[in-house]
């Protein structure tokens, strides 16, 4: 029942603010709604086991709406469900033109992000998979930057082929299922022969890494994150591209075994090429969103590594990444989003010596930029540590090319706080001043949830657990 | 029903009191086949075997009739703008679901015969309805030179069918008159050949590539309450009778059918889509994707099963409404470019949600009734054991008709402008959100038509 209502109150609750007349009424509205879904997810993941729930939907073709709230599904509905409200607090203050329309779509890509990654039946997942992607293409198409329009169209073709790639590949599932439906368990004890699987494994993975992305599906994510309105931005990097990550643990890899280890040491060449492709470009940035774009690249590339390893540590690793990378991402965007409205500009050329303008926000930027690059005591640290450690397992050169990028985040991360923080204030940066209190607030919560987790992030590994065994007891 | 309006319209000179009656025939028509598919109460006139009422065919007829009260209701008043023949308009309107009744039922070649030719000459008149205007008198007269070429290529292939098997009957068709022998039915020449002339014929009227050149032209050139029309409930019809004709016929030409239909589909899609991406009107646009969504429906021939026929009706519904609101709110607006939507969702902001729902069920988006509709029709292919090529260009082309659908969209609500619209009522605008839920609901609940099918 909890895993219904993690759906259906977003849901409402974007429906209800679409129609509010007055904007500030949405505004508060949506920040209520985000507080107490996340009091749910915050309920569900204190539940012991796995949460299910089950109703007939399309009785006639075998689909049915199943939720199933296992450990990584309960840790990434309370991400999303801990982001949506500190975005909400960290754009209190933003005004945008027609805002009961904004929060509203904002809550209806949270009921479909829920809905992803709490769908244990295909069809029912496809549906919400779709449903994440109309809110979103709307929220920057309108309130986007200057070449909005293209580049989100951009955006929606690429996610849209892929979706239609996927769904011709549940089609042949569900016909090669033994009982005609869509349900998780039978798409899983689908017998294939190898070629089929081959093609079926590529069918999904396109899908799942345009979404990520991936180098090579990767361009038009820099492009997508610059021009959408920054709250956009955070859903679509903390949280969106873990739809792609997750997807492929819950659904490829259990479905396709064989073909996943076959085109295991493809997929990590590719995503080891895009980590240090995506590295070198942000290093050449000049743009504060942009260098956070690739190396948002370069972050979900060793994910997508970590994950053909065929190794639980790395799988663990790939665990907490997931989290920390979206808290982290989020943070990052904040910072940047506050430098743009206080300043109108996020060029590097143009900032500097904001640390004596502003220290707080130079010091929590500083935090969010160690945490970019995983320092220890980071919450990015331990779960980076454990993916390169089962990449060490699989290929001791992969590691080491791999292990290059660290180096170069360190170098780009660095160089930004360097260019923007320090240095001499000058005509631009003069007009800083120290941030409101409720981005104070936003950004306070999320350098908590990096340090906790970094020096403590066994509570994420207990929850997480459960899933990652079942996916290695299953081989 | 058809004749009733004709009189009505001399002894009536009130349009809105013409509409009102058509409303209310349509209302009498509806329930009468209701009540006559649930064999509550019935009609039983004897046909010598001529027409074969079948429960499919019935519910087919409820929707055609179904869908034209919709289409009435929201369009109605366009059509009294047309001059002075609205009674007229209603007559032939009700000739043309006569032939669809017809299509929905035939037992033989003579009656489907009979079926498309009642159901086109009215549709040749309704072309050039607008008199004063050129393009539409040039659209109906290219529409009435190559309706009849086609016509008289369909009688050609059933002169030669009944070469072939001395029968009108589709069983006559279905078994050939040569005995089958070691269970391989062999086809003669004159069966294949009158077999493939009736196709080209049928692919005509339902504008399948190549034979659909006609089809810009004429729904460009037609006044715009009758493309939404033509396009809608003849359409699909069409494709009934189509469906209908060659279902239980597709063994005669063995491997060689899946090839040439193959060949239709893909051609279909391409010169659908493709074209579709180039147009400036969006009038235009529609009668290019119009032809685009034919060849998806053309799968439910191509599959030729269970999933295949509940597809074509999901199909059918998901795009006359969606199809028949989205005209509605075009002939509200003055300018039928791109352009002249732009802004379109400050200045109306209920339009252009009801013009973003029917066109995103157009695009096939999940939540919207399109999205199922397509969905059956690509799950029909695979079942069947169609190849997967096939399937991926075809959510390739799916994915082209994105482009042009969000272009509107875009145009809408991404873009400044003032767009011109006529007056619009309240009346029209709870209408068009009925529309819209409908779209949506079947969406979410596609089981609720489907059920009703199967009662």
């Amino acid at each position: 029942m909890i895993t219904l209502l993690l759906i259906l109150t977003p849901l409402v609750t974007g429906l209800i603010a679409l129609f509010l007349k007055q904007g500030n009424a949405a505004k508060n509205f949506a920040l209520l709604a985000s507080v107490a879904i996340a009091a749910l997810a915050l309920s569900a993941v204190f539940a012991p086991g796995t949460i299910t729930y089950d109703a007939s939907w399309l009785a006639s073709i075998g689909s049915r709406i199943t939720l199933k709230a296992d450990g990584m599904a309960k840790m990434l509905t309370l991400l999303t469900a801990i982001s949506f409200p500190v975005i909400f607090t960290a754009i209190y203050n933003n005004t945008y033109k027609q805002a009961s329309s904004f929060y509203g779509l904002m809550l209806l890509s949270q009921a479909g992000l829920m809905g992803v990654f709490l769908a244990s039946d295909a069809l029912l997942f496809y549906f919400f998979w779709e449903l994440a992607l109309i809110p979103v293409y709307f929220l920057c198409s309108i309130w986007g930057g200057e070449k909005r329009i293209a580049v989100t169209f951009k955006f929606f073709v690429y996610t849209f082929v892929g979706s239609l790639l996927m769904l011709i590949g549940i089609l042949f599932m569900y016909f090669n299922t033994a009982d005609q439906s869509f349900s998780w368990q039978s798409f899983q004890a689908v017998e294939l022969s190898a070629k089929q699987e081959g093609v079926l494994f590529w069918l999904f993975f396109i899908a799942f890494a345009i979404k990520m992305p991936i180098f090579p599906f990767h361009t038009w994510q820099p492009d997508a994150y610059e021009q959408s309105p920054t709250a956009t931005t955070m859903v679509m990097s903390g949280i969106m591209v873990k739809m792609g990550v997750f997807a492929v643990i819950r659904w490829l890899l259990p479905m396709f075994p064989t073909a996943a280890a076959q085109s295991a040491n493809l997929i990590i060449i590719l995503s080891v090429i895009g980590m240090i492709y995506a590295s070198l470009i942000a290093i050449r940035q000049d743009d504060i969103k942009r260098m956070i774009a690739y190396s948002s690249i370069a972050h979900i590339g060793l994910m997508s590594a970590a994950m053909f390893t065929n190794n639980a540590t790395a799988m663990d690793g790939v665990m907490i990444q997931m989290f920390s990378h979206g808290v982290n991402v989020i943070g990052l965007w904040i910072i940047a989003d506050l430098i743009e409205k206080q300043l109108g500009t996020t060029n590097m050329k143009e900032l500097g010596g904001l640390a004596q303008k502003a220290p707080v926000m130079a010091i929590l930027l500083v935090v969010m930029a160690l945490a970019n690059v995983a320092l220890p005591l980071t919450n990015a640290f331990i779960g980076e540590f454990l993916m390169f450690n089962g990449l060490f397992q699989y290929n001791m050169v992969m590691a080491g090319i791999a292990g290059i990028s660290i180096i170069l985040a360190a170098v780009y991360t660095l160089n930004m706080v360097q260019r923007v923080i320090y240095g001499n204030v000058n005509a631009t940066t003069e007009k800083a001043s120290e941030m409101p209190f409720n981005i104070q607030v936003a950004l306070v919560i999320i350098t908590l949830m990096i340090l906790v987790f970094g020096v403590y992030p066994q509570p994420l590994l207990d929850l997480t657990g459960d899933t990652v065994s079942a996916i290695f007891v299953n081989k | 029903m058809g004749v009733v309006m004709m009189f009505t319209g001399i002894f009536t000179n009130k349009k809105p009191l013409i509409t009102l009656t058509a409303i209310v025939a349509l209302v009498i028509l509806l329930v009468a086949n209701i009540l006559n598919s649930y064999g509550i109460f019935s009609i039983q006139v004897d046909t010598k075997d001529l027409l074969h009422f079948n429960k499919m065919g019935m519910f087919f007829n409820t929707l055609m009739i179904a869908g034209t009260l919709l289409f009435v209701l929201l369009s109605g008043s366009e059509m009294e703008k047309l001059g002075n023949k609205t009674a007229d308009f209603y007559a032939l309107i009700f000739f043309v679901l006569c032939g669809t009744a017809i299509l929905t039922s035939f037992n033989g070649m003579l009656m489907l015969f009979l079926g498309i030719e009642i159901l086109s000459i009215p549709l040749y008149i309704l072309t050039g309805s607008d008199k004063k205007n050129l393009k539409s008198n040039e659209a109906s007269l290219k529409y009435f030179l190559m309706g009849s070429f086609t016509t008289g290529i369909m009688l050609m292939g059933i002169v030669l069918l009944y070469g072939a098997t001395g029968s009108f009957g589709m069983v006559g068709v279905n078994n050939p008159a040569l005995p089958p022998s070691s269970g391989v039915q062999t086809a003669s020449f004159l069966q294949v050949a009158g077999f493939l002339l009736l196709f080209a014929a049928m692919s005509f009227k339902v504008s399948a590539a190549p034979f659909h050149f006609w089809t810009p032209d004429v729904y460009d050139g037609a006044p715009s309450v009758f493309t939404s029309f033509m396009s809608t409930i003849v359409k699909a019809a069409g494709f009934f009778a189509f469906i209908k004709l060659f279902a239980s016929n597709t063994s005669l030409l063995g491997p060689t059918w899946s090839i040439i239909l193959s060949f239709v589909i893909v051609a279909t899609l391409f010169a659908g889509n493709i074209t579709a991406v180039f147009q400036r009107s969006i009038k235009r646009m529609l009668a290019y994707s119009s032809i685009a969504q034919a060849g998806f429906m053309l799968f439910a021939l191509y599959s030729n099963n269970d999933l295949g026929t509940e597809g074509l009706i999901l199909y059918t519904v998901a795009y006359c409404l969606a199809t028949i609101g989205f005209f509605a709110i075009l002939m509200k607006v003055k300018d039928y470019t791109f352009d002249g939507f732009n802004g379109l969702a400050s200045t109306q902001p209920v339009l252009a949600l009801v013009a973003t729902i029917c066109l995103l069920s157009l695009a096939g988006i999940p939540l919207t009734a399109g999205f199922f509709a397509k969905y059956f029709m690509l799950a029909s292919v695979v079942k069947a054991g169609g190849p997967i090529w096939l399937v991926i260009v075809a959510v390739l082309f799916a994915a082209i008709s994105a482009y042009y659908y969000f272009k509107v969209i875009q145009a809408m609500y991404f873009k400044e402008g003032q767009p011109e619209t006529a007056e619009i009522g309240q009346g029209f605008k709870i209408g068009l959100l009925l529309v819209a839920a409908a779209i949506v609901l079947v969406g979410v609940l596609p089981s609720i038509v489907l059920n009703w099918f199967y009662f």
